[in-house]
This record gives structure tokens, sequence and C-alpha cells, in this order.
């Protein structure tokens, strides 16, 4: 063995092309059936959120009692309700209020919920009293923390925003902490230590990074179930107001005349099915290509 | 009639490229109460071989391409189901590598022992713990008694595979497959299971397929050497002469690499280049690349396994040339 | 023996370490009553009572005192088992649990033993026929269920079941002590309604469980060893898929007793979800403390026995 080989025609290794890893993790993603019907599903109620003026320009409020118990048809694609108003209108707007209350409750999770679990997984001696009060809020039962909270602070759609966030910043917390205490341990991280990197730029640089995916799952997931809760919150009659359209509003209302007009129910209650599930599916998808170890946790 | 025959032996893969074949045209014969070591890197398909003849892979996405393996006068590549069941554990036993892993964490040691004999043989659960208490015993863990109701996590990673080498003779099979069994050990703790498996067979008359990439275990257990690169076989021979005079180039490199001594050398040799992919293996000998003996006929065909004498064999074109230089 | 003195200290230890939760609990609870504005005052001396009557009405109740000293009285009654009056009710808050609580708890119970049933089972046989037919059928099934809102699927089911075919009633409750098949009859659709979530949850992670731990080396070893393929899986694979399995179980029953809140209220079954809701909305700080405690400290006794489970399962938590 001197020399190396002579070169050959044929050459039996890959050429490795290089690609942002990010490019790559976009590809699979877009390549992911379920992801993507999610997103189709999903989509579609951002766009009804986002297009309400224009698509439903009538009031949903507005009440017009000679138009009342219509059925889904020709003049009214939705029907009307026990008060004549538009459901088409009402879930539409319904469906923005959704997709606000649903952002909001995910927003002051991601930001909470990361800096809690951030500080309760990297400073040992902040964990077990932070710990211990995540799970006393977690102990309880969601609803009924969300109802006593709701209660404090009076019906209305941002104080059900408050008390669902209150209700699932612990458990998001929980997530975080997890991803952090493990990558605390990580050589780079000590190595990071070692080459005298204060704390806070090490948790900016070094751990939240890398603890994104599995936080990023729990917050599709979180909105999913951010609007179911709403919704129930509001068929209980705690949260936004009547006449505010949300589904939940819609569905308590239209549940005396679930027999005469069972469409009042039925529509928002498909609307509400549709999202949760949409995003759902998303969340499947975002955790497949994300890190599939995460299935066994959800 | 020797003990295992395997003729022309062929495993595809289904991938997403298209199939691909794992291993070639492996033919090689067994006797009772021999070792054989199948020695090559990484990939070269020696884990395929074995899983082929145990019946282990899933036939979506792996398949048999071609050739027959017979144990004891029974075809294994026809056999039903329920007929391998019979034979795996009781026939043939297996060995893995991961002792860590490769023992259920949630059952006692003497569980795991004792429902190998269950699944093979009629006898009473007291039989049963006699038996598992014996193969525990001849395996080398102290206590074996006591021992029976321990859980894998509390045994160390020698005490494991010992446990694992016992429950895989806990029916006296008549050929024992060890695929690596000592690279996750320790040094000393090598030596002492190579002493085992080498105890074993001159008790019990059992044959033993040993596969490995390192030549050192070869050289201290083997009678005969199978060497395997990139699916195929390129030399077949009995261990001492392979290790006076191998013959094919590949074999010739991987005993170069062997740092000893002797050598007045500053740095260590290894072969250049690596593995060719499955999906794009070149035409001709698929170590032509890096080998420093190749001419321009080596890149047309594939080499055939050529016997030299009746124990040797060898895939090189140029095979007799070079032992004559 | 060991195995006994083993498991007692795990309690133990677990009851332990309960404490502080409870007791922060109850801090929580004791302190979001306070922060309601207006107090049961009001709804007890009703609309036109004068300053002076709810003055009186307040210090009858001791809430003019500091809330230091409120909070240790209360802590004081709950160690003799006394949690104070139900303002609502007019009965004392203990005596009103012990009736509405086993009502949850076996509507509860009925939906568990659904969930665990059709959970575990779709799960399992999704995960052995993985990417057949059956394993897509079962995991689009699994996702409606999560994403069907439960009291949505009551309401569905009332029209259905209860108005079209009138085989159940549309609510109501018929004690089990009382008639078996009555409380059959009524509480059949509620708890299918409160199950369906769970169902779905269950069987998703039950899936990917069982395939996790289908591909781990020690099922290899199994199957090396000859043992038949049903063995295999029920017996080496199974064993081990329950054990992350339990700790989701544990989840669950939270989301049932969360869950029941809706569906009592919908189905009209007088059980705690139903009353709590009630109290909070009326102020009775009482039955809210009391009962949000008590139902908490249940669901935290139902953590430690799944803590147990998990132990028993698990060897080498019991050693570690």
């Amino acid at each position: 063995m001197d020399s190396g080989p002579a070169e050959l025609e044929f050459d039996a290794e890959i050429p490795f092309t290089r690609e942002h890893p990010a490019w790559a993790t976009l590809k699979r993603l877009f390549h992911h059936r379920l992801f993507l019907f999610g997103l189709g599903l999903f989509g579609i109620i951002l766009l009804a959120a986002a297009l309400a003026p224009w698509i439903a320009p009538v009031d949903p409020t507005k009440l017009a009692m000679r138009f009342k118990f219509r059925p889904p048809g020709a003049d009214f694609a939705f029907g009307t309700d026990n008060f004549g108003r538009s459901l088409w209108s009402r879930v539409i707007w319904g469906a923005q209020l959704s997709v606000i209350i649903g952002f909001s409750v995910v927003a002051l999770n991601a930001v909470f919920g990361t800096l809690i679990g951030a500080l309760a997984g990297y400073f040992r001696t902040l964990d077990n009293g932070l710990m211990r009060v995540n799970d006393a809020l977690m102990a309880f039962p969601a609803i009924l923390l969300a109802i006593g909270i709701t209660a404090v602070l009076g019906p209305s759609m941002l104080d059900a925003i408050l008390a669902l966030a209150i209700v699932y910043i612990p458990r998001t917390a929980r997530i975080v902490r997890s991803s952090v205490i493990v990558l605390r341990e990580m050589e780079y991280v000590q190595a990071a230590v070692a080459a005298g990197a204060g704390h806070w730029r090490i948790l900016r640089r070094h751990i939240l990074p890398n603890a994104m995916a599995p936080l990023i799952v729990q917050l599709s997931f979180l909105f999913a179930y951010a609007v179911l809760s709403e919704a129930t919150l509001s068929f209980l009659g705690l949260g936004a107001v009547p006449p505010t359209p949300t589904w939940g509003n819609i569905m308590a209302e239209g549940r005396q005349y679930m027999i005469e007009a069972p469409w009042i129910i039925t529509i928002p209650g498909i609307a509400l099915m549709i999202t949760v599930m949409g995003l759902n599916l998303l969340g499947d998808g975002l955790r497949d290509v994300l890190d599939p170890r995460l299935r066994i946790q959800q | 009639m020797s003990l295992l025959e395997l003729r022309g032996l062929t495993t595809a893969f289904q991938t997403a490229r298209g199939e691909i074949s794992a291993i070639e045209d492996i033919s090689f014969e067994l006797n009772a109460g021999e070792i054989l070591g199948i020695v090559g890197e990484s990939g070269s398909g020696k884990s395929v071989t074995a899983l082929t003849i145990m019946g282990l892979l899933p036939q979506p996405p792996a398949r048999i391409a071609a050739g027959s393996v017979r144990f004891a006068g029974e075809e294994l590549t026809t056999a039903s189901p329920n007929r391998m069941e019979k034979i795996r554990g009781a026939g043939i036993s297996m060995v893995f590598q991961e002792p860590m892993t490769s023992l259920n964490p949630v059952f006692t040691i003497g569980e795991q022992i004792m429902e190998t004999v269950r699944a093979h043989e009629r006898m009473s659960t007291s039989g049963q713990r006699e038996r598992a208490i014996e193969m525990l015993d001849r395996v080398g863990i102290p206590s074996a008694t006591k021992r029976l109701n321990d859980y894998p996590h509390q045994l160390s990673g020698g005490q494991r595979q010992r446990v694992m080498i016992a429950m895989s003779l806990a029916c006296r099979p008549k050929l024992l497959i060890a695929d690596e069994p000592t690279t996750a050990l320790d040094v000393t703790i090598q030596a002492q299971v190579l002493d085992l498996l080498m105890d074993l067979r001159d008790e019990l008359g059992m044959a033993i397929m040993i596969i490995t990439h390192n030549m050192g275990v070869i050289a201290e257990v083997a009678d005969r050497v199978l060497v395997m690169y990139a699916g195929r076989i390129v030399e077949q021979s009995p261990a001492a002469d392979l290790f006076d005079a191998p013959q094919h180039p590949y074999t010739k490199g991987l005993l170069a690499c062997v740092p000893t001594l002797q050598q007045d050398r500053h740095r260590l040799i290894a072969i250049p280049g690596s593995l060719p992919e499955p999906a794009r293996r070149p035409p001709g000998c698929r170590f032509a690349s890096r080998c420093t003996y190749r001419i321009e006929a080596c890149g047309t065909a594939i080499p055939p396994l050529v016997m030299q004498r009746e124990d040797r064999a060898v895939a090189c074109i140029r095979a007799d040339e070079l032992v004559a230089s | 023996m060991k195995r006994n003195y083993e498991l007692a200290s795990l309690v133990l230890r677990r009851v332990l370490g309960a404490l502080p939760v409870l007791l922060i609990v109850s801090l929580i609870t004791f302190g979001m009553m306070r922060l309601i504005p207006g107090d049961p005052s009001s709804i007890i001396g009703g609309l036109s009572a004068t300053p002076a009557q709810l003055a009186q009405i307040r210090s009858d109740l001791g809430l003019d005192e500091p809330f230091t000293v409120q909070l240790l009285r209360w802590y004081g009654g709950l160690l003799h088992g006394n949690l104070g009056r139900s303002i609502l009710m007019g009965q004392d808050v203990m005596s009103v649990t012990l009736q509405r609580l086993p009502v949850t708890i076996a509507l509860s119970a009925y939906a568990l033993v659904i969930t665990l049933v059709l959970g575990l089972a779709s799960g399992i046989l999704a995960a052995l026929r993985q990417n057949t037919w059956i394993d897509q059928l079962a995991m689009m099934i699994a996702m409606l269920g999560i994403s069907i809102p439960n009291f949505f699927l009551g309401l569905l089911m009332i029209i259905f079941f209860a108005v079209r075919l009138g085989w159940l009633p549309t609510g109501g409750y018929i004690g089990f002590t009382d008639d078996p098949v009555g409380w059959l009859r009524t509480s059949t659709m509620p708890a299918i309604s409160l199950a369906l979530l769970q169902v779905g949850l269950l069987a998703r992670i039950t899936r990917s469980t069982m395939l996790e731990v289908l591909r781990q080396d020690y099922i290899r070893t199994a199957r090396a060893k000859g043992l038949p393929r049903r063995l295999v899986v029920m017996k080496h694979a199974l064993s081990n898929a329950l054990i992350p399995i339990t700790t989701v179980v544990g989840i669950i029953v939270s989301l049932l007793v969360s869950g029941s809140v809706v569906t009592e209220t919908l189905f009209s079954i007088p059980g705690m979800g139903q009353l709590l809701t009630q109290a909070v909305l009326n102020r009775d700080y009482p039955m809210v403390q009391g009962g949000l405690f008590l139902v908490t400290a249940f669901l935290v006794l139902i953590n430690i026995g799944v803590d147990v489970c998990y132990s028993l399962l698990d060897p080498r938590v019991r050693h570690g």
C-alpha cells in the first residue's frame, strides 16, 4: 500500500450536495400529505376569518325578525336563527374570533411558557419552587380552573383568553423545561460555559433554538385546544357575551331550537370540527417532520 | 452431510431506488463442531446473511431472490413461519451485538430463559427452573439460583451477554450464530466470552458461526474463515492459512491494518476509499476502486469464487499470479 | 415481602410530595374566590336588602375578617372534616360533595371503561397492521374523535337517538343503586360523548408506543428464540408499551373530569361538575373552595395510584 489508487472512470461514492438545513425541513413538510390536508382545512378558516368584512358584509348582530328560522337555501346560505340573523355572517365572523382567540392564547404561551420553562430548566434553584406552583396549576381540571378565572375576571373574550392562557402555560412550561434540562447537559453547552459565555447568551444562542421543535409542535396542538376550550366556555355562558357571534355562543343560543332549526347548532359545530381537525393535522405533520421521536408524548 | 449448507443465496431489499441486493451468491458449508468466522467491514452483508438464515428479515421489504439454505437437510428458505419458529431457538440460536438492549427490561432473566424452554420442550415449571439455573451456571454466572429473579438492569454488560448466551443454549441448539458478540464489551470480558464459546463447542459439539469485523477475534477462535466484501464472499480459507498467506487483496489489506508491536511505523495503515453505495455499485469487481493490484480486466466482470485448493477459494482474477509474487 | 415494602414507601413518598401541591391548590382556590368582585351577601340578601343588612350577612359569614384569618379558619375546619356550609344548597359542603361526587365518578368510570377498551384495542390493532386500511381507518376515526367538541357530539346524539329514534332519554339521571338499567340508559350518551375525545387520544398514543416498542432489540431477541408471534406481541411488546400508556391514563382521568362539567350541564346530570359551575356563577365561596379542593385532591390521589401502577409495571423504577 504505497501510493493511492489511480483514477478510474467510475466513481463509487455519491457526491454530497449541501443545502441550508431549514430548506430541507420545509421541503419535507410540504411533501407530507396530512400536513397539506390540515393546512388546506385550516387555510379555509383563516381565509374566511381574514376576508370576513368582504364576504360577510351583513352585520352579524343585526336583527331581522321577519326572516327568522329560514333554513339554508338560496337567500341565506347558512339559514337564519331565531332572531332572523344571517347564520352565514355569524359563522364567518365567528371564524375571525376563533382565530384571534387561538392565536392570542398561543402567543401568550409561547412567551410566558418558554420563559418559565427555560428558567426552571436552566436554573436549578428556581426549578423546585416554579414546578411546585406549576404542578398545582396542572392539578386542577382544566375547565374548572378556566371557569374559576373567568368568574374572577368576568365573562368576556379577553378574559377567556387570559383564563385559557393561565390554564395551558404550565403544560407548555413543562415541555420547554424538559428540553432545556436535556440540552443543558449537552457538550456544546458545556463548552460554551467553559469558554466563559454568560447564562443569557447560552440560553439564547445554544439552548432555546434547539428546544424549538417540541415547542412548535405543542403550540399547534395548543391552538386547537384553545379554540375548542373557548367554544366550551362560551357554550356554558362564560366566554364572550352574546350577541358576540363566537361559535360556542351560536350553539348555546341554538340549543333550544335544535329540533325545529338544527342548522343553527350544526353549522358552527362543523366549522369547529374543520378548524380543530385542520390544526391537529398540522400538528401531526410538524411533529413527524421536526421530531418523530415525539410521537409517544404528543 | 454438513449441518448448514448455503448455495447461491441472494437477498434483496425493496428501497426507494428500486430493489437492491444486500448479499449475492453466498455459498458455504458448516459442519458440526466447527467454528466458522465471517469477517468484513460494516455494510459487507455479514448480518444480513445471518438474519436470512434465521428467517428474521421481514419479507417485504426483504426478499430471498435466489439460492437455498439447508439446515440438517431441511430447506429453510421455503419453510413456513410456524416451522421457522420451531427451528429458531431449538435448532439454530442467535446471539446479538447489543447486550444492553437485547433483553426485555420488565421480565426477570430467569423468566426469559424459562420461556425459551417452555416454547420448545414439554417440561414442568420446576424442570424449566432447573434448566435455567444449569444454563446460568454453565456460562459462569455466580449464585445462579438467586440471580434467576434479577432484572436485566441489575446486571453488567458482560453478564447480560452471558445471559444471552445462556438463553440461546437453553434448548441445546445444533448451531449458534453469534453476531458481533464481543464488540460492545471490554477487552477482558471479550476474552472470557470467547473462551466460553470455545468451551461450549468442545462440550456440546455445537457448530458456531461467529460474525465480526475484528481480525483478532477470528485469530482466537475460528477454524475456518469467510471474508465478505460488499455483499459477496471474496475469500474462504482455514484460519491459520489465511493469516499465513492471505490471497485476496482485501484480506491482505485487512491484515496489514492490524498494528503490531514489531512494526516500526508512525502512522496507522488503512485501506483508502470506502465501500461502494449498494445502489451504485460498479460493474466488475467491487473492490477494484480501492485495490492496488487492479488492472483493466477487473472492471468488466465480477470475479467468481474459484477453489485454489480443496479448502481455499478466492474471488480475484489475479490471485494466482499474486501468490507467486 | 420486599415488594410490599417498596410499594408502601413509594406511596408514602408520593403522598408527602403531593402535600405541598395540595397546599398551593387550596391557596389558589381560596384566593381566587376572594378576587371575584361582589360576594354572596348580595345573593343571600336579595335585591332589596339594605346596606346594613348586607353588612350583617357579611359579618355572619365571617367575610369582613382579614384574609389570613379566614384562610386559617378554613384550614382548621378542613382538619376536622368541616368545610363550611354551601350558601346555595343550604347544606354543608362535605355532605353535598358526598352526594354529588359519586355521580361524577360513576359517569367518568363508565367513560373510562369505554376509553380503555376501544382506545387500547384500536391502537394495538393499528400498530400490528401498520399502513393497511385498518390502520388508516382507525387513525381517521381517532382524528375525528379528538376534533369533535364533546358538547356538539352530545347535542347530535340527543337529536338523533333521543328525539328522532326515542331509544334513550334526553337527559336526567337515575342512580345505579336505584335502578341499574335506568342508570345505563341515562348514562350511555353522556359517557360516549365524554369518552370520544379520550378514545382518539389513547388510540393514537397506543399505536405510536406499540410501534416504538416493536422496533426494540429485545423484540428481535424474542423472535430469535422462536417464540410464537402472538406471544411476542402480547407478552413482550405489550408489557413494555403499557408503561408510557399508564402515564397517559392519568392525564385522561383529569380530562374526563374536566369534560364532565359540560356533559353534566348538557344532559342535566346532578354531578360535581354541574354543581361547581353553578357555585362559581353564584359566588358560593364555601362550596367552590371546598368542592374544588376535594375534586383536585381526588385527582391527585388518582395520579398517585397511576404512579403506583407505573412502578408495578416497570421494575427499573422500583429499584432506581
